[in-house]
């Protein structure tokens, strides 16, 4: 049994039934990280100790038959921006290289009580910003089917520790499409959940209205199994949906039939959009009719305003959020200057890499007295309009279908001389971020250098289970589950 | 020309809630600092915001009570700034929509009564407090996140002394309904002020100039007066304003100039991501309504009404409010107001003065104690020198009723013209020379006479009968005494 191809439900199940112990699950999990990520660059941390001893305390209940949680030894790696005391939190910035939370995570408790393991920290776009991780200021993560590509961003070294085998579960964060981008582009399932259901306490602030932390999983069903356990009510984020979740697992298999699945014809129309790519997304829509879906043909109109609305938004939010890293509390600080102002100053100079710093001076401009009506204003105003355009599909069509990014996975330095092309890879992606609708990224194919393509599902906000049952559906017919990269030297 | 001032004022007064508005850290500051704070006060990152209910029910009650309405809608927004006591360098404020607006209250300046409008009331945090020294500067962030209510007058005040007055009155308000301490010196009350010039009757405002830190009454008054001398020089010279913001040393009583301002601060406001609006129900209104006790200008009036006091009287006690109540219970156990406010005022506040007595809830006497005392005066039963001994006693700690005390220790006061009588023959008898005094018509011997009859029954004497028994022995008119006296 080579324990680092199983899935999180498999690892769970031979676990509980003491088929195999958690510590030989996260050895081996460790063990080919070790080997493999000085090349993959998933992780930026990895903490085998502890995690050594997490395991060995789920084996040691397990021996004495003591209840185990659903994800029972099962090593899940965390994106960078999410808090668990005792190791870094740096965001893949300088300005937080040597920071540490005094605070959890909702996510990582709610994970800790369903006994999963933590494996290490992945790395990203520098505070989630990009779509290639090229912005983190620690390292490269490449692409697990390939090593001369980026893995997508900005949750790329989460999507990268999936693909390579290091986890079979991973945490990411998407504002803009930061999970189902890097999912598609290694191969794997991807979900952003729906504003509201996962609690963002103890998740570094991006875009606050736009964030949401999902999971990576190689399949569907663990896609499902890890939402159970993150979802629900949490008094700490007055954003989060105050009813309980429901069970992700239960209907996954009820099959497609009778659902209507919308197509936006303007996604499909896009001059960006690769041609390899388009062909697989509309051979996998047909294998979902086949199922017995219905397709019909939707419009969403606004899709040619999603990324300039996204840029005023996101990057407003992101100013004011990122407006504390200043050196007077925590993080880096600034040696040598002799008043508060060039000390705030030369922290924010030498602590923000120039992508986070672009974006930062965006954001500030777009609330700028003068400019906030003719910028921040009527981006919400169009942001309304993009999610009444989403009601509008939703009322001919159960979930709607479309690629999820334009292209499979790029190269690096492909276009980080072009911000805009760069941003352009989210354009599928960003609109249900602002209409807070969820989306998930299943693998739906491979273009002709073998890079993945992926498939993005779309739902009514709080339609998260159907989303996942006509995810598996789908994948149930594609076969294309639990790939893992093979990786050189293997 | 003539010229007027134009005063408005802006109050920040910090809610006494028992945790923060935002976290669940304990709201108070006089801790050691730094140990009231958690991960959401210190604005770590990845920690988000909770509004507390309780902070908001209290500023609606605050709100309430200075008349404002409460919109069924309510958001927060960010203010953004750069200041080391800021952690965020964002204060979670309130823009445009705030949770109260268009209230007032009704000042009283010399027997003018005048209406002050208020705009506005909203919610925020507090920030830290930075220390400096010669060479370091710290921060304790115990006080950030405590809840503040920000009230905004309209530009209604045409004098110091009105400013101080509605300053005054929104402080017993705000002290009134429990809202806040309004500790000025402590800083749980500050207030900032508006002011600008203009010709009268012109609509629009002069440019306005700002002080900061009045942290007093007296700074107030003094600190407008300062710069409103200022500004008219300035207006009369036919000079330009320069939109000036002032500070105010409290030790100096001076003003001193802190930046003159090109342009206004530009604090990129926008709604805040991590709170929800608040909707606001207008059963929780009348809920948090219902729970709001008389106020001061309503207990003004009622008690001139009900109980005859006079103006004076009644501004007095409803400067303190727990002292009102007890001058209340008085009143009503005794069955006599007038004599009640009257001993309240002056008996029992110099006592609690002297013995540096905060509260008049640690007053040593009780309203029933003290209203028992007032019947004794008011039966004749006792005189004043008598019922302030007692009273004295009483305040030290003495626990038997004063009914009790004068029965056993005999104080009632002899009004039986007999032993008056036999009491003032032996006083006549060994002391021929003021004899002689008084009937050779000196009258002003009679309160020597007076006094040697209450020496002589031993301070128990009722005065009028004492008078009475001199008058008639001696063949004088006793409204003449009583006139001497």
């Amino acid at each position: 049994m080579e324990l680092t191809s199983l899935t999180a439900a498999e690892i769970a199940a031979a676990v509980k039934n003491k088929k195999v112990s958690a510590r030989e699950v996260v050895d081996a999990h460790l063990a080919r990280a070790e080997k493999h990520n000085p090349v993959i660059g998933a992780f930026l941390h990895i903490d085998a100790a502890e995690a050594r001893a997490t395991a060995d305390a789920v084996d040691a209940r397990i021996s004495r038959k003591e209840p185990v949680g659903a994800l029972a030894g099962v090593p899940v790696a965390l994106k960078d921006n999410l808090a668990l005391p005792g190791q870094p939190l740096t965001c893949s910035s300088k300005i937080l290289k040597n920071f540490k939370p005094p605070f959890t995570a909702h996510v990582v408790e709610q994970l800790q009580k369903a006994d999963a393991v933590f494996l290490g920290k992945t790395n990203l776009d520098e505070f989630a910003m990009g779509s290639s991780t090229e912005n983190s200021a620690m390292q490269l993560t490449r692409n697990p089917w390939n090593t001369d590509c980026v893995p997508g961003g900005s949750s790329g070294g989460s999507a990268a520790a999936v693909a390579a085998g290091f986890a079979p579960l991973a945490l990411g964060s998407d504002t803009g499409g930061s999970i189902r981008q890097p999912a598609s582009l290694c191969g794997c399932v991807g979900m952003k959940p729906s504003y509201g259901l996962v609690s963002r306490y103890g998740l570094v602030a991006f875009g606050s209205s736009l964030d949401q932390i999902g999971p990576f999983a190689r399949s569907v069903e663990d896609a499902a199994l890890i939402m159970n356990a993150i979802s629900g009510p949490d008094r700490r984020d007055s954003t989060c949906r105050n009813t309980p979740a429901p069970d992700f697992t239960a209907n996954l298999n009820q099959g497609v039939k009778g659902l209507k699945i919308g197509l936006p014809k303007e996604y499909f129309e896009t001059s960006g959009l690769n041609a390899e790519v388009k062909a697989a997304v509309l051979a996998a829509v047909d294998a979902l009719k086949k199922e017995g879906a219905e397709l019909v043909e939707v419009s969403l109109s606004m899709l040619d305003y999603a990324v300039p609305t996204y840029y005023i938004v996101a990057t407003a939010e992101a100013s004011s959020n990122l407006a504390r890293y200043d050196g007077a509390h925590y993080g880096h600080r600034a040696e040598g200057t002799d008043n508060i102002i060039d000390l705030f100053s030369k922290t924010r100079e030498e602590g923000f890499g120039s992508e986070v710093k672009r974006r930062i001076m965006l954001g500030t401009y777009v609330l700028s007295a003068g400019y906030y009506d003719a910028y921040y204003l009527r981006a919400l105003k169009v942001r309304t309009r993009i999610a009444q355009d989403f009601a509008q599909a939703f009322g001919k069509a159960d979930l709607i279908a479309s690629p999820v990014a334009p292209e499979t996975a790029f190269r690096f330095g492909e276009k980080t001389a072009d911000p805009i092309s760069m941003y352009l890879s989210d354009i599928y992606t960003i609109s249900t971020n602002l209409a807070a609708v969820p989306a998930v990224s299943v693998p739906c194919g491979v273009d002709s250098q073998g890079m993945p393509i992926g498939l993005q599902l779309t739902a009514p906000r709080f339609g998260d289970d159907l989303m996942l049952r006509a995810a598996a559906a789908y994948e149930q017919v594609s076969g294309l589950r639990n790939r893992v990269a093979p990786l050189q030297g293997n | 020309m003539d010229y007027e001032i134009v005063i408005g004022l802006e109050v920040h007064a910090q809610l006494l809630t028992e945790t923060k508005i935002f976290c669940g850290c304990r709201n108070k500051f006089t801790h050691e600092p730094n140990t009231n704070v958690c991960p959401v006060c210190l604005g770590q990152p990845g920690v988000l915001p909770v509004l507390n209910k309780k902070a908001f029910e209290l500023g609606m009650k605050g709100a309430l009570a200075l008349n404002c309405e409460i919109p069924p809608r309510t958001k927060f927004d960010r203010k953004h700034y750069y200041y080391p006591d800021l952690p965020k360098n964002y204060q979670i404020s309130q823009y445009d929509l705030p949770m109260s607006e268009r209230g007032y209250l009704d000042i009283n300046v010399d027997g003018v009564e005048k209406r002050i409008g208020i705009t506005r009331a909203h919610l925020e945090e507090d920030a830290g407090k930075l220390m400096h020294s010669t060479d370091s500067s710290v921060v304790d962030l115990n006080r950030t996140g405590t809840p503040l209510l920000e009230i905004v007058s309209e530009p209604d005040m045409r004098s110091g002394a009105e400013a101080k007055a509605y300053l005054e009155l929104l402080k017993l308000t705000l002290e009134y309904v429990g809202v806040s301490d309004c500790n000025m010196e402590e800083g749980s009350l500050r207030c900032d002020a508006n002011i600008s010039v203009r010709p009268f009757g012109q609509k629009e405002l002069g440019t306005k100039n700002e002080i900061k830190n009045m942290n007093s009454f007296k700074g107030v008054e003094i600190a407008l007066q300062l710069v409103a001398e200022k500004l008219f020089d300035a207006t009369k010279k036919g000079e330009k304003i320069e939109q000036v913001t002032w500070g105010y040393s409290i030790e100096k009583q001076k003003i001193f100039k802190m930046r003159v301002k090109e342009e206004a601060n530009d604090y990129r406001y926008f709604p805040e991501p991590d709170l929800p609006p608040v909707e606001v129900s207008r059963e929780w209104v009348e809920q948090v309504r219902a729970t709001l006790p008389e106020l001061p200008r309503a207990k003004h009036t009622r008690f001139m009404d009900e109980y005859s006091l006079s103006d004076y009287d009644a501004s007095v006690l409803m400067q303190d409010k727990p002292l009102a109540a007890y001058f209340e219970d008085v009143a009503k156990a005794s069955g006599n107001p007038k004599d009640s406010a009257n001993w309240v005022i002056n008996d029992v506040a110099r006592e609690m003065k002297e013995r540096n007595i905060s509260g008049i809830s640690a007053f040593p006497v009780k309203p029933e104690t003290l209203a028992e005392l007032l019947a004794l005066v008011k039966g004749n039963t006792i005189n004043m020198p008598t019922a302030r001994a007692l009273f004295a006693r009483l305040v030290q700690g003495e626990t038997a009723s004063p009914k009790d005390i004068v029965e056993k220790e005999c104080l009632a006061q002899v009004s039986d013209s007999g032993a008056l009588k036999e009491a003032l023959e032996k006083i006549v008898a060994a002391n021929p020379k003021q004899a002689a005094e008084i009937e050779s018509g000196k009258h002003q011997t009679a309160m020597w006479f007076v006094g040697q009859i209450m020496k002589e029954m031993k301070g128990k004497a009722d005065p009028q009968s004492v008078t009475q028994v001199i008058a008639e022995r001696f063949g004088i008119d006793p409204g003449l005494l009583q006139k001497k006296k």
